[in-house]
């Protein structure tokens, strides 16, 4: 049998080439990797400040429309009677779901495009890349909001936490292209103005954001994965029960 | 009134009662209890029973996802979040059937390539093999309009890509993209026949295809990885020597196999039902938009070896037909393998070394061709597409002289375990 062994060996190291270089496909849009945000989807407390983080800083131009009040503080272990008045800051019902209060055809005309629903943006772009996105605004005088992003670059988007981070400016380093010659080409962001966060509070604020959205984009895959453990020791149960039956009903075959 | 003889053991009762207007114990007898089937059946011979799993799993979660999906390119992509989110269990059931869409794949493409391991094409399963590349093309055509419904950016560019390619035949391509399409571009009109496709005609050709595989399996006996007949040696009932009932034999070892299917099935649904963005691309958490193309559209992996083939061809006489022609002839030269294969023996086992390396050499290349398919045509991936797509039809192409003049070694009467 040596020969469908090393036609097994042969077809998994290429199927193991393929996953490793596979899946991550953000990266190889943009030119700089992203950061890892390191957040939790379990840490109720980190989605609880990221809800409030969202609420107050994203929500007046960005929806969540496929997230229901009710589901997110129940999720959240938000009691509703604190929704109301914290997170709700219109004339919304509970069980409705969020939704900005900017027109889309006047976000349209202020900013060149409205702006995106966030509902499935971790599930587009991935947490870290929002993670990442959000620490990586630094100034560009050639912008419209006078600044642009490492991630994104042309963001339509102002650096509506500016006045927390402070201000970035770019950094270049010189990268030869295909014919050797020179270019200058991004290669991070170092901060000009800090703002009112140390950047150590500002990591944590724009983290929770990424985990809040994180949990917003599927916002049973807390739960699914604490449910698998007991699906997977269930069915490796029934592994082993029907094995030994197999082994019972086959003893007599030679 | 002249009763029929009856036989001492003819069931009595309601059984008895149903028997004598319908077949079911001889049914039951004739196609599970007292099928003999060989009796070293390996590893690869689970995969039969678990596409037979699968399909059932898509049947009844596609069932349950129509009660809530709603094919119109205005709902359908929110309906489907509507799923994930509102509906009480709709995750599981929608990760299913989306993890069951690859599954079905996987266990299809390794049930091949143990076809091509122990020889079960040959005759005289000839047609047994031509009925499983039928239900191969169904699946096909089933996973793609499936893959369209959720209607998220990926399902309408990647539609858009693949039913272009028929607009590329010549004379008739134009009228027959708008026929398929219903419009002048995938829209409203598209996703709604493709839903009545996918979950009413496929399904139902599906099933019947199924069905016949079947039949021509019972009808031939299934082959073994000595690649043997078990029937050539019989007891004195007549029962094949190295042969034992289906039931309760394999009904059991199946069993064992359906436990360990399910263990990486839902291993995979629980804790990476995107997969990294294999089985649910990223793009696709996007709504269709037919103004902005994804940067990278890329069909799902299972297609990927296909596309790959069809980028691999250049244009030709100012048309692209000719990459098209050759992915279809990718599949379509997957139903002369039982004529192209001259070897005297079935299995690998007993056949020479060229057979082992061509058969290497076809797995690697496909492999490298899926790859090649999810990676943008840039780098080394468009020259290793174009050597693989050689490979992967020299193996074909060649076989009527590989196997005629590989050294074959002697096969056993009996099989050997």
């Amino acid at each position: 049998m040596m020969s469908n062994r090393w036609i097994m060996a042969a077809a998994l190291t290429a199927a193991c080439s393929t996953l490793a270089s596979g899946p991550v496909r953000a990266q190889e849009e943009g030119g700089i990797a992203v950061e890892s945000a390191h957040a939790d989807i379990k840490d109720a407390q980190s989605l609880q400040r990221g809800a409030r983080n969202f609420m107050n800083y994203c929500s007046g131009c960005h929806s969540l429309q496929y997230l229901r009040y009710n589901r997110m503080g129940k999720d959240l272990q938000i009691p509703e009677k604190d929704l109301q008045p914290n997170l709700m800051f219109t004339s919304e019902k509970p069980f409705d779901t969020i939704v900005s209060s900017m027109p889309a055809e006047d976000a349209a005309t202020w900013f060149g495009k409205p702006p995106p629903d966030l509902s499935l943006m971790a599930r587009e772009r991935g947490r870290d890349y929002i993670y990442s996105f959000l620490k990586g605004f630094y100034v560009d005088g050639t912008r419209p909001w006078g600044v642009n992003n490492i991630y994104l670059p042309n963001v339509a988007m102002p650096h509506v936490l500016a006045s927390l981070q402070g201000l970035q400016k770019p950094e270049f380093k010189n990268e030869p292209d295909a014919n050797g010659n020179a270019h200058m080409v991004l290669s991070g962001a170092q901060m000009m103005s800090p703002g009112a966060m140390t950047p150590e509070e500002y990591d944590r604020f724009v983290r929770d954001i990424a985990n809040f959205l994180d949990y917003a984009g599927e916002p049973i895959k807390a739960k699914r994965e604490s449910l698998g453990v007991f699906i997977m020791l269930f069915l490796l149960a029934g592994f082993a029960l029907t094995w030994m039956l197999k082994k019972e009903y086959w003893k007599d075959v030679h | 009134m002249a009763a029929a003889p009856q036989s001492t053991e003819a069931p009595k009762g309601f059984l008895g009662w149903i028997d004598r207007r319908f077949p079911l114990t001889a049914l039951w007898k004739s196609q599970v209890a007292e099928y003999y089937a060989p009796k070293n059946f390996n590893f690869w011979y689970f995969f039969g029973s678990l596409a037979l799993l699968v399909l059932v799993n898509q049947l009844i979660t596609g069932i349950w996802l129509a009660m809530d999906y709603k094919p119109s390119s205005a709902e359908a992509f929110s309906s489907v979040e509507y799923i994930m989110r509102d509906v009480d269990w709709g995750w599981l059931i929608r990760y299913m059937h989306s993890t069951g869409a690859s599954a079905f794949f996987i266990v299809v493409y390794l049930h091949m390539f143990r076809a091509l391991l122990y020889g079960s094409h040959r005759k005289p399963r000839e047609l047994l093999w031509i009925f499983g590349c039928l239900i191969f093309v169904a699946l096909m055509a089933e996973a793609f309009m499936g893959y369209v419904l959720p209607w998220g950016n990926m399902s309408y560019w990647g539609a858009q890509v693949i039913t272009s390619l028929f607009g590329s035949l010549p004379i008739v391509g134009g009228a027959l993209l708008e026929w398929i399409r219903g419009d002048y571009v995938i829209a409203d009109a598209t996703l709604n026949r493709f839903f009545a496709l996918h979950v009413a005609a496929l399904p139902l050709a599906l099933l019947m295809l199924v069905a016949v595989h079947l039949m021509a399996l019972h009808e031939v006996g299934s082959n073994n990885p000595d690649g043997i007949e078990i029937h050539d040696h019989r007891d004195a009932q007549g029962r094949p020597l190295d042969g034992i009932p289906f039931h309760p034999y394999y009904t059991v070892k199946d069993l064992v196999g359906v436990m360990g299917f399910l263990i990486i099935f839902f291993g995979i649904i629980f804790f990476a039902p995107s997969f990294g963005g294999l089985f649910l691309e990223s793009a696709n958490f996007e709504p269709a938009n037919p103004l902005q193309t994804p940067p990278h559209i890329a069909p799902v992996w299972y297609f990927t070896p296909f596309y790959a083939m069809l980028r691999a061809v250049p244009s030709f006489a100012g048309t692209q037909v000719w990459g098209v022609l050759v992915m279809g002839a990718s599949i379509v030269v997957l139903f002369f393998v039982p004529w192209l294969d001259r070897s005297p023996v079935r299995s690998i086992r007993y056949r020479g070394p060229i057979y082992k390396i061509m058969l290497a050499i076809f797995v690697v290349s496909f492999v490298i061709l899926g790859l090649c398919g999810l990676k943008p045509p840039a780098g080394i991936y468009p020259l290793l597409a174009k050597i693989c797509t050689v490979l992967y039809f020299a193996f074909f192409l060649l076989m009527p002289w590989y196997t005629r003049i590989d050294p074959v070694k002697p096969v056993p009467e009996r099989v050997t375990g």
